[in-house]
């Protein structure tokens, strides 16, 4: 029974951690319909940045997660204001060609300023270990990671449903043309959504580190999880990756520690009999653009 | 992505890389090393310190042997055995070189054995580690270590040692499988049990699930070989995990604690004990020289694998030495059988049976010297050969 409670524990931290780092996907790929393959670029910057603000300066590690966000999400602005925006309405085609260019660019650049093995980052010893809670244990990272990214998602949410900023930007999504008719400055709009979303991946990143392991190839490794998470939950709304995420979590922990030898298949199964169920996502909107 | 690097490390500056290529009134003169290395991707680390280690032997020894000036051509295949291919065949068809040396990973070795066969130029492998590798081509000779000489030492030496309940998590692919055989067939012969057997993904973000099953099985040890840069997130989670505290012993082949990270893995690496060919605290002058020197070039500690490459290129030196500058390459194969010398790692010979190395094993346990992790060997198995042959 402590088993089982001790892998849902693990399943849901690992899914929480794959939501961060996807959602600034879904938010780009569901929101502004741009193919975003160098999502992971953004994540990886956040986490280099973490790791030598925290190894190097000697900060302390809950100061270096809110710089991770802050300098990703600059970055992901720089280059939406410069690069990105000339090709919102392109071919999907084109934007891929551009953006694994740009993920293949990021790997060499941080293999060459940072080298290409593997980094950690210095945690501090409250995060470390693990501790019982009427017997399941509890690893303090993960808990860390549970509440971390718990609350982003209410957050999240909240803003998205309820806020003045929220509705400009679902109106400026369902119809461009009409938003800025009526006032709305959509580029900028999608400007700041695409920077939030890529600091939303720095944080991840930099979150990831202890649990994914951090190197320069970190983008390309992870983009196919980030992707499965995208196409699983529907890209319409954050509901539908948030419960992908935690689906696919949960039921990769499972099928590793339950049958090791199906383990890696586990979350493409899962994937595959999805999207045969559901071809558009679990969330996914039918009649999506 | 094809990254065509032509190094020319003369210690000259003079002869300008580029130049080399379209001077062959020289040819005679030079005689060449195709050096494939993985220098980018995830064994990028590997090609490093293989590169690294070269660069300093020619600076150490001089570029000239036997009245040969010795040039290197580097080729990144980026471990796709594919891409060792077609390196190896530029190098051999258009550089018309005398060695093919190099290979990060077993595939990559394998993908260049008959073109060594075809073309008889020795085939130098200073990395990949499964035992067939030599029985491929009867140009192969290898420098760096076979998987089975480290994982039936640490099987002999864990069931001698107290360790009678073994759990094994290895990477699924040939050297890790090679490591979990290796091992469990002296460690079952000897009196040993295997209750638990998992084999992770070669792309393994997350080693949680797999350390629950483990600490649920409560072994004495869990047998762990994955690729080295995996070692350190393997660590630390296992740490995380609290199996330290529920006693349960980390020991492998050397691998999992490589110098290259074993630093960064933090205090819960500590008492891990492996068995491997070299570690930077071989107490030995001649290593002494040779950490202090990679340092000061490279402002890093040499791991296993530059100790390989530092040796393949000693070899090299010492076969054209014999042959008096003979670059015939049946006269040079011949002449690295049964080479025997000093290495920073210990003494090592070449098996003049199977163009394989012979060398000690050393059993090491992390410990902390001067504020830095290191293994230190306690204990030593004299000119171990490769006992993973096929044909015996």
């Amino acid at each position: 029974m402590t088993a089982i409670l001790t892998n849902l524990f693990d399943g849901v931290a690992y899914g929480m951690l794959l939501f961060v780092l996807a959602c600034g996907l879904a938010v780009t790929l569901g929101l502004m319909n741009f193919v975003n393959l160098a999502h992971g670029a953004f994540a990886m910057t956040g986490g280099y940045v973490c790791m030598v603000l925290v190894n190097r300066m000697g900060w302390p590690f809950f100061a270096a997660l809110p710089l991770a966000f802050v300098s990703s999400a600059a970055i992901g602005i720089a280059l939406e204001r410069t690069l990105y925006r000339h090709l919102y309405s392109r071919s999907h085609l084109d934007q891929v060609l551009f953006t694994i260019g740009l993920t293949f660019m990021s790997v060499a650049a941080v293999d060459y300023i940072q080298g290409s093995s593997r980094v950690f980052i210095d945690l501090p010893a409250a995060l470390q270990g693990q501790f019982d809670l009427f017997g399941v244990g509890i690893g303090r990272y993960r808990l860390m990671i549970i509440v971390i990214c718990g609350l982003l998602t209410i957050a999240l949410q909240m803003v998205l449903a309820k806020t003045r900023f929220g509705s400009r930007l679902r109106a400026a999504v369902d119809d461009p043309r009409a938003a800025s008719g009526l006032g709305i400055n959509v580029p900028q709009l999608f400007a700041f959504t695409f920077a939030f979303g890529c600091g939303l991946a720095g944080l991840g990143g930099a979150l990831s580190a202890e649990i994914l392991g951090l190197d320069p190839y970190f983008p390309l490794k992870f983009m196919i999880y980030f992707l499965i998470v995208v196409t699983v939950g529907g890209s319409s709304s954050i509901t539908g990756p948030f419960l992908a995420s935690l689906l696919l979590g949960i039921g990769d922990v499972a099928g590793k520690y339950y049958v090791p030898k199906m383990g890696p298949f586990v979350i493409y199964t899962m994937m595959i009999v999805i999207l045969i169920w559901r071809p558009n996502g679990l969330f996914g909107r039918t009649a999506a653009r | 992505m094809f990254e065509r690097k032509q190094l020319s490390w003369a210690a000259a500056v003079a002869a300008v890389a580029g130049l080399v290529a379209v001077a062959p009134a020289r040819a005679e003169d030079t005689v060449k090393v195709g050096l494939i290395l993985p220098m980018t991707g995830g064994q990028a680390s590997t090609g490093k310190q293989i590169e690294n280690a070269i660069k300093l032997y020619m600076q150490q020894k001089g570029d000239t042997v036997a009245g040969k000036k010795i040039e290197i051509i580097l080729k990144d295949d980026a471990a796709i055995p594919d891409k060792t291919k077609t390196a190896a065949q530029e190098l051999i068809v258009n550089d018309k070189v005398n060695f093919i040396a190099g290979f990060g990973v077993t595939p990559a070795a394998l993908a260049a054995a008959p073109l060594a066969t075809q073309a008889k130029i020795p085939e130098v492998v200073m990395a990949a580690g499964t035992s067939i590798i030599t029985e491929r081509s009867p140009y192969i000779v290898r420098t760096s270590f076979t998987l089975a000489q480290s994982s039936t030492i640490i099987g002999d030496w864990a069931v001698k040692n107290g360790i009678k309940k073994v759990a094994t998590l290895t990477s699924d692919y040939a050297p890790g499988n090679d490591a979990l055989n290796f091992f469990k067939q002296n460690f079952t012969a000897g009196g040993g049990e295997v209750v638990e057997e998992v084999k992770t993904p070669l792309a393994n973000p997350d080693f949680a699930p797999f350390l629950q099953r483990m600490k649920d099985a409560k072994p004495d040890a869990i047998f762990v070989f994955v690729p080295a840069g995996q070692g350190g997130n393997f660590m630390k989670q296992y740490a995380e995990r609290g199996l330290d505290k529920a006693g349960i012993k980390v020991i492998g082949p050397g691998d999992v604690t490589d110098d290259d990270l074993l630093n960064n893995m933090g205090d819960a690496v500590l008492g891990t004990v492996t068995a491997h060919l070299y570690s930077a605290a071989h107490p030995s002058a001649m290593n002494k020289d040779f950490v202090a020197a990679y340092k000061k070039a490279f402002g890093t500690r040499p791991g296993f694998m530059a100790v390989s490459g530092y040796d393949g290129i000693h070899l090299i030196y010492e076969a054209l030495k014999k042959t008096g500058g003979d670059t015939d390459g049946t006269k040079l194969i011949e002449a690295m059988k049964g080479q025997k010398w000093e290495s920073p790692r210990g003494p090592i010979s070449i098996d003049p049976e199977t163009r394989d190395i012979v060398q000690n094993i050393y059993i090491r346990k992390v410990e902390k010297v001067d504020g830095e992790l290191y293994n230190v060997e306690f204990a030593t198995f004299e000119a171990v050969k490769d006992l993973g042959k096929t044909k015996k």
